[in-house]
């Protein structure tokens, strides 16, 4: 069996279907949950919630700084022209393209760790059933264990209107 | 007004692009047939050369930087609404984000389009690119135009990024429901896309930084574009007061042209369930709010002149104010400031129809506060020798008007491709029960940033 899972019509069945995988002896990490928006109303819609994307949007801002600084002097003080008493290298003007690569740098640094962190694109076989985008919630185990397949399943299928199935 | 729920949203939403009427091919075929018409006349600009629009010393701009403002002004309705609301986590904008962001995207794309257009030889645009030339063309890394090439570039990709992020899962809905090569296009724009609970974090977790991050980079992008006038020693240009200006009109249009667009969706595509009377009136109230606010800036900006008394300023002045320009000045403000007034001030014409009409008029108004704000200053700058008249020509007109038609031809296409309504939101405002919604997701206060 290379996955059980079941499929529910709404979040407090498959908040009792989590439970019950708890209860079984399955770790957070070990479930695996779709579902077709966030799930943000139920305890098992905040798994997996804590990310440092923040911080590396902060540092893809850094990074973005530093690139302005060093294309602002370098294009301007190995192409010098001087226009009226302004300084070769003035800080006035450059500080709007520093500002809008620091912001390009926090967008596409935030752009590129949704990708990696949030497993995109997916690559290889992964658990899933397009019942997940008409509304059904999917809770399921991925290569569970043979022998434990019996209990998960009965676990599965406690919960109002659960829809159990094996691949 | 019903709320639908669950399968009946997919059914509704995907109804556009799993089916296809001949009203889409008419309106593609009619629109196209502009823009095609328009690209023949660019064409005909560039064999015959640049001598065929009315452009000449020393109004140097006309209808094309017009336009050009007038776009990137237009691009600010969505992504800078869409960030707000979405910071301020406001319910109503669910099905109003994406009818918005789609705006900004092709409003960008067709203003960037202008810089080039204006090019009498735009064959060699990438000169426009602020890179060390071996060919003795130094550019000026500290001129304003540079600070609009990353500006502009900058908010253009966060726009589209900003657009495209939240479609991924809208596209997985969109591979399961279809087949054949549909589903295989579909099924790649969704990145493989499952729906897991870190999928969805992190997706949310990006939206709030891009719209944190998008917001100061919109009010850069035109206050920029303002600096490219008031940088410049012309007659009624040289403003402190431009850069907020040129912000709040750019706003002002945006909510105009969301707008307009809500409402020939709504009426086309039948979405009444989705988009509301008080949808509409919400941005209403914004789009009479930024009214009153450009109201201010206008009276500001004439008040000040009028008591500077300076010769060079003064000419410009009654140049708009009861000479030649006159009758376009107070169409503009008739269009921009009493009609908004009139219609969106008083709650009985505040209805998606009345709403509609003042969109119309601020629309003209402002392409028209974008004109008066170039051709008078630049065809009487401050001495005798470059005076100069500006007489729009054909070419120019069909090429405006093309833009016009590119707009809605893009967006009739997307809405054929795409989900115009973001179809994972709408459902993420629905709440089992109000005793199962944690505090911290109440809808109308600050949401919470999880910094």
């Amino acid at each position: 069996v290379r996955a059980v899972y079941a499929l529910y019509p709404n979040g407090q069945s498959a908040q009792e279907g989590v439970n019950r995988l708890r209860s079984a002896g399955l770790a957070d990490r070990d479930i695996t949950i779709l579902s077709g928006q966030p799930m943000e109303d139920y305890e098992f819609g905040h798994i997996d919630r804590r990310s440092y994307m923040w911080w590396l949007a902060c540092g893809g801002g850094l990074v973005g700084m530093a690139t302005a600084f060093f294309l602002t002097w370098i294009t301007e003080t190995s192409w010098p022209i001087n226009v009226g008493a302004l300084p070769v290298y003035a800080w006035w003007p450059n500080l709007i393209i520093i500002f809008e690569l620091t912001m390009l740098g926090a967008i596409l640094t935030t752009v590129v760790s949704l990708l990696i962190t949030g497993g995109l694109p997916g690559r290889g076989e992964k658990l899933y059933d397009p019942e997940v985008t008409s509304g059904k919630i999917l809770v399921g185990v991925e290569n569970p264990d043979a022998a434990s397949v019996d209990a998960y399943e009965k676990a599965l299928s406690a919960p109002p209107g659960a829809v159990v199935k094996k691949l | 007004m019903t709320h639908p729920t669950g399968d009946r949203i997919n059914q509704d939403l995907l109804r556009p692009l799993l089916q296809t009427s001949w009203r889409f091919y008419l309106l593609v075929a009619l629109f196209g047939g502009v823009v095609l018409l328009a690209l023949g006349m660019w064409f005909r600009q560039m064999y015959l050369g640049f001598g065929v629009s009315g452009i000449s010393w020393p109004v140097y701009w006309g209808f094309y930087v017009t336009s050009f403002v007038f776009w990137i002004g237009i691009s600010h309705a969505g992504t800078l609404i869409s960030a707000i609301l979405r910071l301020v986590n406001a319910a109503w904008r669910r099905p109003v984000t994406r009818c918005a962001e789609v705006i900004t995207a092709f409003a960008l794309m067709i203003g960037a389009m202008f810089p080039i257009i204006h090019l009498g030889r735009p064959w060699l645009a990438f000169w426009l690119a602020p890179y060390p030339s071996e060919r003795l063309i130094w550019p000026n890394f500290r001129s304003p135009l540079v600070w609009d090439f990353f500006a502009i570039n900058t908010y253009l990709t966060g726009s589209v990024l900003f657009l495209f992020l939240p479609m991924i899962p809208d596209f997985a809905v969109v591979r399961d429901k279809s087949t054949g090569l549909r589903r295989k296009i579909y099924g790649a724009l969704s990145f493989g896309w499952r729906g897991t609970t870190k999928q969805w974090h992190r997706l949310e977790t990006a939206m709030q930084i891009m719209a944190i991050a998008i917001v100061p980079v919109a009010v850069s992008v035109h206050t920029i574009v303002s600096f490219d006038f008031s940088m410049a020693p012309v007659p009624m240009w040289q403003s402190t007061i431009f850069g907020p200006y040129f912000v709040a009109g750019a706003i002002f249009s945006g909510i105009a042209g969301l707008i307009i667009a809500m409402a020939v969706l709504r009426k086309f595509l039948h979405l009444e369930d989705y988009l509301h009377p008080v949808h509409f009136e919400n941005l209403a109230k914004l789009m009479l709010v930024m009214g009153l606010l450009w109201g201010y800036f206008v009276f500001n900006e004439r008040l000040v002149t009028y008591y500077g008394n300076g010769p060079g300023e003064m000419a410009v002045f009654w140049r708009t104010q009861r000479e030649s320009f006159a009758p376009l000045y107070w169409t503009m403000v008739v269009c921009n400031f009493v009609l908004p007034l009139v219609i969106l001030g008083i709650k009985r014409f505040r209805t998606i129809t009345g709403a509609v009409i003042a969109s119309f008029g601020v629309l003209i108004g402002m392409w028209l506060e974008r004109f008066l704000i170039i051709v008078p200053s630049l065809g009487h700058k401050y001495l005798p020798y470059s005076y100069g008249v500006y007489r729009p020509q054909p070419t120019e007109i069909v090429i405006a008007a093309g833009t016009f038609a590119a707009m809605v031809l893009l967006y009739v296409l997307f809405a054929k491709f795409v989900p115009i309504i973001s179809i994972w939101e709408l459902k993420a405002g629905e709440h089992p029960s109000p005793e199962l919604l944690p505090t911290a997701l109440e809808e109308h206060p600050l949401g919470k940033l999880h910094l």
